[in-house]
């Protein structure tokens, strides 16, 4: 595990990982909020975003693309929340109208627009490329104290970094009050505390994750980290605390089992090439999930549910 | 504008036409059988079993390629399709079931790691293929060239005997769509009916998978059932008017598709059915947006007259703005506040009114008549005028008059 | 000032029904005031619309003086026990720490202080040992205790509780009525929807008799009389079930 490791594989595995916990993290309060889907709604509507960005800067570099998935992820939570409360629909319904709507909408434009000029990559988007973020400039582990090696590191390791202490730091400000709001709704806005605000900075954050890991892991892959590793967690602790350092342990198990699996899986198997990173990160993440199901000790629903 | 009008028509040329007429039998089935998912309140589980089917579909190409046919045979990549739509299902219901996860939280988990283990297999592929592509990208966005006949008839055919099933069994699974517990009671049972009910939207989405793609076939389940739901409060009109729309948002996309260049078949559909989305969020009367919001205005100033002349009645003082706003709107009072004649009088009636509804709902035992106190219905709507001669001559030998 | 929450024609509706209609009511400062009334009545309604949890269509609420944004920190809410999943992954002893939100503030750390305060509160509701376990481990009567010590954290003026005593066993129902009691004798405020028409004489001393409208307010006495339940539930309160309560004379 010398050189070759630093070169080809520290990078994909530091930054796989940093994303599956930075949507581990928000994931947490989505499915205690039994709004897990909206990871599903962020996810779809990345493609006509980064579709504009294009039509608008005529290139697919990465800011842009980044802006633009960003104020698609934004467009879409307004127009649910818009549609929800307008229209009287009920969640799943409201989004599921947005997104595929503006699925659609992305598609269409893709299709109009001179694509011949510049390759806007779609599978990309979709299911990411994560083997690709390596670091041919280092030549060893002691690279990483070598200034000029770093400073040829790919920029979506120092991004998602960035974002992984973001979202870090702004649940652990907002803690008490995130526990609180979630927990009981009612006594929570007998306190003062402004349910509709902290609704949507859970959502907002969520936004924000799967925007930085799409850029990694491509948009359909976040679902998985927003929701398989917390919901594996849940069923293994009835302490809210310990869930979220599970959840933290589960994705990045996830994404280092993943990512090995897909990169010397199929060497392993006698095969050529290696397989989806992202995707293989999505499978043990379910795997993971199903051993939970089967044997986590919290497993089974004890109190009686709030309507949902 | 006339090669659109030309394909409406069906004069485009044989294949066009069989993409507007399958199409539009596709968006019906799905706008039907997308009904009683969006009932019951589960309208994304069949974003759960459209992504599901992505390993099935691949699996089935790398089997088929090994037992040494052609991968892309369409009815083995259905069948592995439809196989893995399956497994999907059961393991939501089996999460949701035996664990205290959400139903959301199943369909997320399910959703996303069998569509990850379908990009899985999808690289698998490429490297058997040594890089090719499989051609079976056309399953995530559809396809954009035209239609084989035999696609067509599938599509045809499938969309048909989904559309028939659902007609035939629409009253059990409204019912159960209504009151799921109710429904067990009178006899119906519910899981064979929503395994039936998944089993035709599973058809559906096997189906359409091949014309429209698998993001798109989702959008087809769940945008008319929707906007057929704000034009009527009945399940079976809302159940017609989905396919309805869902039908005709399908011929008309694919008539548009087919008139133009660069204008993908399911991406356009999808685009109209929003269309009649927005049309009906907005437009659609008593439900709609529009007709809520001067609902809702004209409920609130009835509110607040009716406090106000109360107020006026009783010479009470009357603090709030709207209620003053209101008021003089109505010339009840002048700008200073001062009843005039109109609102002294149209006060004494309100305290009349109240008076006669108070002795109503303790004497009456008739709960048709007492529920219907709301506050403001005046008393002479419910009531005739020789009860209501009745009620006053009580009120006044209460009074001793 | 006498009043600890003063009400003036408030009115709230679900899209165009009218729930609650032009309430005017006053609970004076010290009492333990009744919200009673038929199913659908609005009681629930009336008291989510006084906190600010649901929208009003019209009226002012005034607590202790001031307007209600104001005075929140005087005032203590337990909602209906069915509000609440009790699946939510916490201990007893976290729900009772959340009454204390205003002394911790966002950031605040928690000390052996806090923790003691909430072990008190658990204890005054007989629920001290429970204080490791798992919310969802919890019969409705213990969750209900629960609730009232989050509420006792808060250290409040007011306590305004949503059916306090429903679907509890008996022992709940008195070491809950105890507490109230206990309140009232520190000076405090209570104001609880009750169902229990038997009760009320012995638990209250103000009643606020509501069907859609005010039926009336005021001390037991006088305010809760044959005449205006009979107004209040109409034909639905059986002329025997009336004497069964043995009513102070109209």
């Amino acid at each position: 595990m010398g050189a070759e490791f630093v070169q080809l594989s520290l990078v994909p595995l530091l930054i796989g990982t940093l994303a599956a916990m930075a949507c581990a993290l928000p994931g947490n309060f989505l499915i205690l909020r039994r709004q897990a889907l909206i990871g599903d709604a962020i996810s779809h509507v990345v493609l006509p975003g980064i579709v504009v960005a294009f039509l608008i800067t005529g290139a697919v570099t990465t800011w842009p693309m980044l802006l633009g998935a960003a104020g698609a992820a934004l467009v879409a939570v307004a127009l649910i929340e818009a549609i929800k409360r307008l229209g009287k629909i009920e969640a799943g319904a409201a989004m599921g109208v947005v997104f595929t709507s503006m699925f659609a909408g992305g598609v269409l434009l893709l299709e109009q627009s001179d694509t011949s000029s510049v390759h806007l990559d779609v599978e990309h988007a979709l299911y990411g490329n994560l083997e690709s973020l390596i670091w041919l400039d280092a030549s060893g582990w002691s690279s990483l104290f070598d200034p000029s090696a770093l400073a040829y590191l790919p920029a979506e390791l120092g991004r998602i970094a960035i974002v992984t202490l973001l979202v870090a730091a702004l649940l652990l400000v907002f803690w008490r009050v995130l526990k609180i709001a979630t927990f009981d709704e009612g006594f929570a806005a007998t306190l003062g505390l402004p349910v509709g605000l902290i609704s949507l900075g859970v959502v907002a954050t969520a936004a924000l994750a799967a925007v930085a890991a799409f850029d990694a892991v491509g948009s359909i892959i976040v679902i998985a980290m927003f929701i398989c590793p917390p919901a594996a967690a849940r069923l293994m602790t009835n302490r809210l605390e310990r869930q979220i350092w599970i959840s933290l342990g589960f994705a990045a198990l996830s994404a280092i089992l993943g990512y090995v699996l897909a990169g010397y899986g199929p060497l392993w198997l006698g095969l050529q090439d290696s397989v989806s990173a992202a995707g293989m990160i999505a499978t043990v993440s379910g795997l993971i999930l199903m051993l939970a199901a089967l044997f986590g000790p919290c497993r089974a629903r004890v109190g009686a549910g709030a309507g949902s | 504008m006339q090669p659109f009008i030309s394909a409406l028509l069906l004069q485009s040329g044989y294949n066009a036409a069989l993409v507007c007429v399958g199409a539009a039998l596709l968006g019906a089935a799905a706008g039907a059988t997308g009904t009683f998912l969006f009932l019951r309140k589960r309208a994304l589980v069949s974003d759960a079993i459209a992504h599901a089917t992505l390993p099935g579909v691949t699996l089935a190409y790398v089997a088929m390629v090994f037992l040494g046919g052609d991968g892309r045979n369409l009815a083995g990549l259905l069948g592995g399709a439809g196989l893995s739509a399956l497994l999907g299902l059961l393991a939501v219901n089996t999460l949701v079931a035996r664990t205290r996860l959400a139903e959301d939280a199943a369909i997320g988990a399910v959703l996303s790691v069998f569509f990850g283990f379908g990009i899985v297999m999808l690289t698998v592929i490429q490297t058997l293929n040594r890089g090719q592509p499989a051609g079976l990208e056309g399953f995530l966005l559809g396809s954009t060239a035209g239609m084989l006949r035999a696609d067509a008839l599938v599509i045809a055919i499938g969309g048909a005997f989904a559309v028939g099933m659902v007609i035939a069994l629409r009253r059990p699974l409204g019912i159960i769509a209504f009151d799921s517990g109710f429904a067990s009671a009178t006899g119906v049972h519910v899981a064979r009916m929503d395994l039936l009910l998944m089993a035709l939207v599973m058809a559906v989405v096997v189906v359409g998978l091949k014309v429209v793609g698998l993001i798109l076939i989702v959008a087809m389940l769940i945008i008319p059932p929707v906007s057929a739901r704000f034009w009527t409060d009945r399940t079976d009109r809302v159940l017609l008017l989905a396919g309805l729309m869902g039908g005709v948002a399908a011929y008309i996309g694919a008539a548009l598709s087919a008139s133009a260049p660069d204008l993908p078949t399911g991406a356009v559909i999808v685009m109209v059915s929003a269309l009649g989305f927005v049309i009906s969020l907005l437009l659609a009367p008593g439900r709609g947006s529009l007709a809520v919001f001067i609902g809702a205005r004209r409920f609130q100033a009835r509110v607040h007259l009716r406090q106000g002349l109360l107020a006026l009645g009783h010479g009470e003082r009357i603090f709030d703005r709207y209620t003053l706003n209101v008021l003089r709107r109505a010339g009840f009072i002048r700008r200073d506040g001062v009843a005039t004649v109109d609102g002294q009088t149209e006060g004494v009636r309100a305290l009349r009114d109240e008076a006669r509804w108070r002795l109503v709902r303790r004497t009456y035992h008739d709960e048709a008549i007492t529920q219907r106190y709301d506050g403001l219905t005046p008393i002479e709507t419910v009531l005739t005028a020789d009860e209501i001669a009745l009620i006053d001559a009580q009120l006044g030998a209460r009074h001793g008059r | 000032m006498t009043s600890a929450l003063e009400v003036r024609a408030l009115s709230v509706s679900y899209g165009q029904k009218p729930a609650v209609f032009s309430v005017d009511v006053t609970c004076p400062v010290g009492k333990m005031m009744a919200i009673i009334g038929p199913n659908g009545a609005g009681k629930s309604t009336f008291l989510k619309a006084v906190l600010g949890i649901v929208p009003r269509l019209s009226g002012e609420v005034t607590v202790f003086g001031q307007p209600l944004a104001a005075a929140r920190r005087r005032i203590a809410y337990v909602p209906q026990r069915a509000s609440v999943d009790w699946d939510f992954p916490t201990r007893v002893v976290d729900v009772v720490m959340m009454g204390q939100f205003r002394r911790l503030g966002l950031l605040g750390l928690v000390r052996p202080s806090h923790r003691t305060r909430a072990l008190d509160c658990l204890t005054r509701v007989g629920m001290a040992d429970f204080a490791e376990r798992q919310i969802g481990q919890l019969s409705g009567g213990q969750q209900q205790r629960v609730f009232l010590a989050r509420a006792l954290a808060q250290e409040a003026d007011l306590y305004m509780l949503d059916e306090p005593f429903a679907g509890v066993d008996a022992a709940t129902e008195k070491a809950i009525i105890d507490v109230l009691k206990s309140l009232r004798a520190e000076g405090r405020t209570v104001i609880a929807v009750h169902h229990d028409l038997s009760t009320v004489a012995d638990y209250f001393d103000h009643v606020m008799l509501i069907n859609l409208r005010k039926i009336a307010d005021g001390p037991v006495a006088s305010a809760f009389t044959a005449e205006n339940l009979q107004a209040t539930y109409g034909g639905r309160l059986a002329g025997a079930h009336i004497e069964q309560l043995q009513l102070p004379a109209a």
